[in-house]
């Protein structure tokens, strides 16, 4: 297995994690991740909510690039994975808009490849297969809340992937390294997305319903596949638990992360460093030694 | 904590002093090719919209008003800038009908048409994400957030969570550019 890797900008800081623990999991199970050369920003809510040409002809260079590598694209984070899944769409239907856009891009985008998300390949049966064959210390004790968020699964006319009113992609991943996802009410719901920073009070009840949410259901973390999710349900859930004064303190893993803790991958533990909520609660459950918070 | 704003009396024929226009929902189909005659005003959108609590007209009102041509109301309300793009009403639409796409629609109408934006934080935030694609080819996080916060004059919000992300090294200082720079600002033309 082959694919062209986009990263996004995220990526590249906020979600750092989510990009070392998908490469190092990846690589464990032998897909192979060619990094597109020169990727730029899929344009994310900011071009779709301003320029809808734009919010296509971003995604769609990536896609001419990827094109040419005559390889699938696998865009782990769900908004990069929502828009270049969104353009290839388009570009596919819409014979005018792609000749349009493709008449500035230097490698044109035809419909010869097309995307998908990480949690996508990673849930492949054959994929999940190799990972219960790879899995040397299963996570018993962790009872994660499958958090799917929007993207991911939204709309489903577009993405064609998972059910989007009860995901279970996720939960399956999860079972596969031995920890017990629990049932709970709020797997798809928003979290407020590219709203972390303009419109903080509203992510802060949204995060607030989440977190509590998945407490009343008996989970010990939430694992999402998402780096706006992560960002928001990591920095607003001291804010909003003390706003409602509950403790809605929770550990928030990557599920790419967790993969890789049940597969023993090298040098995983080096992720959890760099979260911002400590993550140590949860893996004493299953009974792992602390991960080093003092490292980069 | 938001607070709903205070729900508008909205009636039929408009607040005072506003046009109805009978061509906006032909605006909306050209820009985004959905169709909002075909909304029979079910509710489910508003049931399942995570940011409804907050609007000053509510998702299906939205819905009704631009079928109406009440165009001034739409797009000088606060609900087009805080629809977060979820998807949540385009995935259950028993009419098929994506009113995240209308809702793009009405943002760029907003904009295009200089119409008073209730909310200009979110469209300062868009633009200055934007700004920064067109230099750098990508969105630099620690960049956007500095700049955003100098033109929002929100200076000291999340200051200490920016500063834990960057000690843990996820806010990198440099940006890292994109060399086809030429090319990608070239789709940023109408």
């Amino acid at each position: 297995m082959k694919y062209a890797y986009f990263p996004g900008c995220s990526l590249e800081s906020t979600g750092k994690e989510f990009n070392e623990s998908t490469r190092l999991v990846a690589e464990d199970l032998g897909i192979e991740l060619i990094e597109i050369p020169d990727w730029n920003c899929c344009g994310a809510t900011s071009a779709h909510s301003l320029d809808h040409k734009l919010s296509i002809a971003l995604p769609a260079r990536n896609l001419g690039i990827a094109e040419s590598m005559g390889l699938d694209v696998i865009a782990p984070c769900a908004a990069c994975y929502n828009r270049m899944r969104g353009a290839e769409v388009e570009m596919k239907e819409n014979a005018d808009l792609r000749d349009r856009i493709n008449s500035d891009l230097e490698k044109p985008y035809t419909g010869k490849i097309g995307v998908k998300s990480a949690l996508e390949v990673f849930t492949f049966p054959e994929v999940l297969e190799k990972v219960a064959e790879k899995t040397s210390r299963k996570l018993p004790g962790l009872k994660p809340a499958c958090y799917y968020g929007c993207l991911l699964i939204r709309p489903p006319k577009v993405l064609g992937f998972d059910d989007p009113e009860n995901p279970k992609s996720l939960d399956t991943a999860m079972e596969m390294v031995g920890a017990e996802p629990v049932e709970w009410y709020f797997k798809n719901e928003c979290c407020g997305a590219s709203f972390g920073i303009a419109k903080s009070d509203m992510v802060v009840k949204l995060v607030g319903d989440i977190i509590s949410n998945a407490k009343k259901h008996g989970a010990n973390c939430i694992v999402t596949a998402c780096p706006l999710c992560m960002t928001n349900l990591e920095m607003r859930q001291a804010a909003v638990g003390k706003l409602r004064g509950e403790d809605l303190t929770m550990p928030i893993f990557y599920f790419t992360e967790l993969l890789g803790l049940a597969m023993e991958s090298q040098g995983v533990k080096k992720c959890f460093a760099s979260h911002l909520v400590d993550v140590n609660p949860a893996l004493d459950a299953i009974g792992r030694e602390q991960a080093v918070l003092v490292e980069s | 904590m938001l607070t709903s704003e205070t729900k508008q009396d909205i009636s039929p024929l408009g607040s005072p002093g506003s046009k109805i226009d009978l061509t906006f929902k032909r605006r909306i189909a050209e820009i985004c090719g959905e169709n909002v005659m075909s909304c029979y005003q079910c509710g489910e959108c508003t049931a399942g919209c995570p940011a409804a609590f907050s609007m000053d007209i509510a998702p299906n009102q939205v819905m009704r008003m631009a079928q109406l041509g009440m165009k001034d109301e739409v797009l000088e309300s606060s609900s087009i800038w805080l629809c977060a793009g979820c998807e949540t009403c385009a995935t259950r639409c028993p009419r098929g009908v994506a009113l995240s796409k209308v809702m793009d629609a009405c943002r760029q109408l907003a904009v295009k048409e200089g119409k008073h934006i209730k909310q200009p934080n979110v469209l300062k935030f868009h633009k200055e994400f934007l700004r920064q694609v067109t230099w750098h080819g990508r969105a630099h996080e620690i960049g956007l957030m500095g700049i955003y916060k100098v033109r929002s004059r929100d200076l000291f919000s999340d200051v200490f969570s920016g500063i834990q992300m960057f000690l843990k090294g996820k806010l990198g200082l440099i940006p890292s550019r994109v060399k086809g720079l030429a090319e990608v600002r070239g789709l940023f033309k109408k």
